[in-house]
């Protein structure tokens, strides 16, 4: 529903002001073009991510997933006291940060839901600190390689579509130590409510 | 720096492939297999990027973008944020194939190598789609009172898109 209002208020936009600034024509040229460069954006980027998803497959196969799960969990304890001694929502939480690493979403986001469901036994219908975090590391990004934004820089025509990985981990880097910082923050000014 | 991020593809593909061997997998099929999986997500990617991408290219068009780009350009320049990237900041925590459509189109405008190219592709790198995230999570366990979940979310992406902007700079200096 959100992305109806949104999608309406852009198209709302564009005519208020093509007419206001006389570029309806060009617009109107637009309206029957986007459709077909997101086409070509598509297949532009079709090779590389198809090939970062086979090798993401064998790295899955080789128990990737698993490996990193072992070696973060100790890490993962720190950011979720309330769950250290939680075998099974400590597993879900490091199986769903290892997965978000290596920017496996179909595994992230299940396995992401299960370590939700298991914190949120204990609070029905409010988010508990530790749900707070689980959420809020989910909307930052921490995939290791990103491929997708790599396929599109190859698609734009770029011959080396990874020089910008260091860029991409510091700037990970820094907002997800935001998040946590915030969340950490927030716990305690909102405490009691 | 540079041969070592441009040696990063053949050697990712080269220990995967030992790795592979090692723990006996198949690692061609599963190869095949993978890529194959790459189609349904591009599958997925298309229909919705069909509308997102029709109404940036209106937006981009009427001169909304550039307008939006001047009229916050002063107080992004202040913090050292690139004002072309305006319609990303916006896009970005609602819509993700929108987000990446945008970052598409201003990768195409001013070039992969360029510091709006690449100030764009961290963006797109380092954050994720907050809103739909957000719903994802607390729709799937009922909770209705998500306290400070939304604020410290956005938080964090605003100290991602910052970030970005200044990584970009740093590790860019000549672009």
């Amino acid at each position: 529903m959100a992305m109806t209002w949104l999608w309406t208020g852009m198209v709302a936009l564009s005519l208020i002001f093509g007419w206001c600034n006389g570029t309806l024509e060009a617009v109107s040229a637009a309206a029957g073009t986007g459709a077909q460069s997101a086409v070509e954006l598509c297949i532009s980027m079709a090779g590389p991510l198809c090939l970062w998803n086979g090798v993401m497959a064998v790295l899955r196969a080789c128990g990737g997933l698993e490996g990193m799960s072992r070696l973060l969990r100790p890490v993962l304890g720190r950011l979720y006291p309330a769950f250290r001694e939680d075998g099974e929502v400590m597993g879900a939480i490091s199986a769903n940060v290892s997965a978000n690493l290596l920017g496996l979403g179909n595994a992230a986001t299940p396995s992401g839901i299960r370590a939700a469901r298991g914190m949120a036994e204990g609070s029905p219908g409010v988010a508990s600190d530790s749900l707070c975090m689980l959420v809020v590391c989910n909307t930052a990004s921490i995939q290791l390689i990103p491929t997708t934004v790599a396929a599109v820089r190859s698609g734009a025509g770029c011959e080396t579509p990874f020089d910008i990985l260091p860029a991409v981990w510091l700037a990970s880097a820094c907002s997800v130590t935001v998040g946590v910082l915030a969340v950490r923050l927030f716990a305690r000014l909102w405490r009691g409510r | 720096m540079n041969t070592l991020t441009a040696l990063l593809l053949p050697a990712v593909l080269l220990v995967t492939a030992v790795a592979g061997v090692w723990k006996r997998v198949d690692v061609y099929q599963t190869l095949a297999d993978g890529a194959g999986e790459g189609l349904h997500i591009l599958l997925r990617i298309l229909p919705p990027l069909i509308g997102l991408m029709t109404a940036i290219s209106m937006l981009r068009a009427s001169g909304f973008l550039d307008w939006a780009a001047q009229a916050l350009g002063p107080l992004l320049s202040a913090v050292g944020i690139p004002p072309e990237t305006v319609g990303l900041l916006l896009v970005r925590p609602m819509s993700g194939s929108g987000a990446l459509g945008l970052g598409a189109e201003l990768m195409e405008t001013y070039g992969p190598d360029s510091l709006i190219g690449r100030t764009a592709a961290v963006m797109l790198g380092s954050t994720e789609t907050t809103f739909y995230t957000v719903s994802v999570y607390f729709g799937a366990v009922g909770v209705r009172r998500t306290r400070y979940a939304v604020p410290t979310a956005l938080c964090a992406d605003l100290a991602g898109f910052l970030a970005a902007a200044w990584a970009v700079r740093l590790f860019f200096p000549d672009s």
